[in-house]
C-alpha cells in the first residue's frame, strides 16, 4: 500500500495543536517546579516530594487501583459472555446492546448519579460510604461502557462464534470450558484493551467520586488546603501516569510483529 | 401412551405440546443476557426513569408538567441556552482543531512514531478536565502566568478585562479536551479514506482541492456530523471543569450542569421536582443529540461497507 506523502500542512496543524495542547501543560509543569523560586531555588521538586511522601496520596491511589481492579473485572464479565451469547445465539439483539452501551452518553454523569440517589434514597445503598461505594462502582461501569464495549464487539466481530463453539461442543465442552479456553483466547486482545481503558478511565475519574464522597485518588487534589503547589504537582503526576498508562497499552495490544518495527526485516 | 401407528402418535402428542406452546421468542436464551440487562436496569434505566417521574409529578403524586413548563422561564432557559452555545461553539472549534490534527496523522502521512504518540496523548488529553484543567488554564493565562506576560511584552495586555472564571475560560478550558477527542474519533474515519478513490480521482485530473470538495469530504461528512453530535454532548454534560472555574451561585446560570447540581443541593427538601425536572432536560437535549449521532453514523457505515 503506497504510503501517504508527508504534506507541510501536516507539520503545520501538528504544531498547532502541540501548541494549544502542550503549552498549557508545560506552564503546569514549571509552575509545579517553582515552590521555592523566593528562596532563590528556580527549579526545585519539592512539592513532588510532599505529594509523593503524603500517606494520604498513597492511601487514596490504592483505593482507586482498588476500585479500578473492581470496575474491569466486573465490566468484563458483563460485556464478554454477553456480546458472546448475543452473537452466538440472539443476533437479533446486536443492536439493542449496542445501544445500551451508547445510552451512558445520553445521560450526563450528574444525572446519572442524581438518579442513583434519588432511586435508592431509603435504601443502605445512600447511608454511609460501604453503599456510596457500590453506586460508585456501578456508576463507574455503565459510565464506561461506551468506550469498553468497542474493543470487545470489534473482537468478536472478527471470529467466528458459531463454529468454534460448535467445535468445541463436539468434543464435549462445557459453557465454561468453551468461554474460557476457546472464546477468550481470541478475542483476547480487545478484552485486554478493554479492560485497560477501563482501569484508566476509574483512575482518572473524579466527578462521580466527589459526588459520592468517595476518596479516590483524583480526589487527593480536593483534601491538600495548606499548599496550591501540591494539587499542581499531583496534576502533573496523574497526567504522567495515565499517559505511562495508555502507552504501554498501546505497546502490550499491538500485534506481536507490529512492536518493533525496525527488527522484522523478513 | 404411544401408539404404534404415526396418526395416534399426533393424536397422543398433540394436547402435550399445547400445553408447553408459547411464542417462539421466549426461551431459556435471555437468561444468559439477564445479568447485563438487570445491571442495565439497577445502575441506569431506572435512575433515569425515576428522575422523569420526579419531573412529571408533583407533591401529591399527581401527574403535571408545571416543573416542566417552569423550564422555559428565564432563571431556568438561561443556562440551558448558555450551555448550548458554550457546547456548539467548542464542538466546532474543538472538532475543526481536532481534524485537522487528525488529518496530519492519517492522510497528511506524518510518521508513525508521532501518529501512535499523539494517539497515545490524546487517549489522556480527552479526559484532562476539572481541576487538573483548571490549574493548567490558570498556569497559562492567569494573571502571572508566561503567556500573558509574553502577550503583554507584545503590547496585548489581557488583563484587568480577561478573566479565565467565566465564559471565555470554560470554552478554552472544553476546547482543550474537545480537540483530542475529535481527534480520537475521526482518525478511524480518515484511515477509512481508501488510497484508490484519491487515486481515482487523481486520473480523473481531480486537483487537491477537488479532491477534498468532491469525494472525501462527502464521504466523510457522516462522520463528521456524529462527531461533532458527540462532541456537543460531551461539552454538554460536563460538570467538574465548570464547577471549578465559575461555581456556585453565578454558575449556575451558565450552565446547566452547576445548575441541577445546586438545585439538587439547597432543593432537596423543598423542591426537588424543579431539579428532576432540570435534569430530565438535560436527557432530552442530550437524547435528541445521540438520535443524529446514530442517524449519521448509519449514513457513515454505508461506505465501510461497500465493496469498492
Amino acid at each position: 500500500m503506497a504510503k501517504n506523502r508527508t504534506s507541510v500542512f501536516s507539520w503545520v496543524w501538528l504544531l498547532i495543536g502541540i501548541l494549544y495542547l502542550g503549552l498549557p501543560l508545560l506552564s503546569t509543569l514549571g509552575y509545579s517546579l517553582s515552590p521555592e523560586v523566593r528562596a532563590g531555588n528556580p527549579i526545585s521538586f519539592s512539592a513532588y516530594f510532599d505529594v509523593l511522601s503524603d500517606p494520604k496520596f498513597s492511601a487514596n491511589l490504592w483505593f482507586s487501583i482498588g476500585a479500578g481492579l473492581l470496575t474491569t473485572v466486573i465490566s468484563t464479565m458483563l460485556l464478554v459472555p454477553t456480546t458472546y451469547w448475543v452473537q452466538l445465539r440472539m443476533p437479533y439483539l446486536r443492536s439493542t446492546l449496542e445501544l445500551m452501551t451508547l445510552l451512558p452518553i445520553v445521560v450526563p454523569v450528574i444525572v446519572q448519579v442524581f438518579g442513583l440517589l434519588a432511586l435508592y434514597r431509603s435504601t443502605f445503598l445512600v447511608n454511609g460510604s460501604g453503599g456510596l461505594y457500590i453506586l460508585m462502582i456501578g456508576a463507574y461501569i455503565i459510565w464506561a461502557f461506551p468506550y469498553t464495549y468497542r474493543p470487545i464487539s470489534a473482537a468478536f466481530q472478527a471470529i467466528n462464534v458459531k463454529v468454534l463453539t460448535e467445535a468445541a461442543q463436539s468434543l464435549g465442552a462445557s459453557w465454561i470450558t468453551i468461554l474460557l479456553r476457546v472464546i477468550l483466547p481470541n478475542v483476547w486482545g480487545g478484552v485486554l484493551n478493554s479492560a485497560f481503558i477501563t482501569f484508566a478511565l476509574a483512575l482518572g475519574e473524579f466527578t462521580i467520586s466527589s459526588l459520592l464522597a468517595q476518596q479516590t485518588f483524583s480526589m487527593y487534589q480536593f483534601g491538600v488546603k495548606d499548599d496550591i503547589y501540591k494539587p499542581i504537582a499531583f496534576t502533573v503526576i496523574s497526567f504522567a501516569l495515565t499517559w505511562f498508562f495508555i502507552a504501554v497499552l498501546q505497546q502490550v495490544t499491538k500485534h506481536p510483529s507490529q512492536r518493533n518495527a525496525a527488527r522484522t526485516t523478513r | 401412551m404411544v401408539a404404534a401407528d404415526s396418526k395416534s402418535t399426533v393424536m397422543v402428542t398433540e394436547p402435550r405440546a399445547r400445553l408447553l406452546a408459547r411464542p417462539a421468542w421466549l426461551n431459556w436464551n435471555w437468561l444468559g443476557v439477564a445479568p447485563f440487562f438487570l445491571f442495565i436496569l439497577a445502575f441506569l434505566l431506572l435512575p433515569a426513569t425515576s428522575i422523569v417521574r420526579g419531573a412529571l409529578v408533583d407533591d401529591n403524586n399527581q401527574f403535571t408538567t408545571q416543573y416542566m413548563l417552569n423550564l422555559f422561564t428565564q432563571v431556568y432557559s438561561t443556562p440551558y441556552v448558555n450551555t448550548i452555545e458554550i457546547s456548539i461553539v467548542t464542538a466546532i472549534v474543538g472538532g475543526l482543531l481536532g481534524f485537522l490534527l487528525a488529518w496530519s496523522i492519517t492522510v497528511g502521512g506524518l510518521p508513525a512514531r508521532i501518529r501512535s504518540a499523539v494517539l497515545s496523548f490524546s487517549g489522556v488529553a480527552s479526559q484532562f478536565a476539572g481541576l487538573p484543567l483548571a490549574f493548567a488554564l490558570a498556569a497559562t493565562l492567569g494573571r502571572s502566568a508566561p503567556i500573558t506576560k509574553l502577550l503583554s511584552n507584545v503590547g496585548i495586555n489581557l488583563y484587568p478585562s480577561f478573566t479565565i472564571y467565566g465564559v471565555l475560560g470554560i470554552c478554552l478550558a472544553y476546547t482543550y479536551f474537545q480537540i483530542p477527542f475529535m481527534v480520537l474519533i475521526m482518525t478511524p474515519a480518515l484511515d477509512g479514506l481508501r488510497q484508490e478513490w484519491r487515486e481515482a480521482a487523481d486520473n480523473l485530473g481531480a486537483s487537491r482541492a477537488q479532491y477534498w470538495r468532491l469525494v472525501a469530504l462527502p464521504i466523510l461528512l457522516p462522520s463528521l456530523l456524529s462527531a461533532l453530535a458527540l462532541l456537543f454532548s460531551n461539552a454538554f454534560g460536563a460538570y467538574a471543569t465548570a464547577a471549578v472555574l465559575v461555581g456556585g451561585g453565578v454558575g449556575g446560570a451558565l450552565i446547566i450542569s452547576l445548575k441541577v447540581a445546586s438545585q439538587f443541593s439547597t432543593d432537596s427538601m423543598t423542591n426537588p421536582h424543579q431539579g428532576y425536572a432540570l435534569a430530565f432536560g438535560m436527557i432530552l437535549i442530550a437524547g435528541l443529540t445521540i438520535l443524529l449521532y446514530s442517524y449519521a453514523r448509519g449514513r457513515a457505515e454505508q461506505w465501510r461497507k461497500s465493496g469498492t
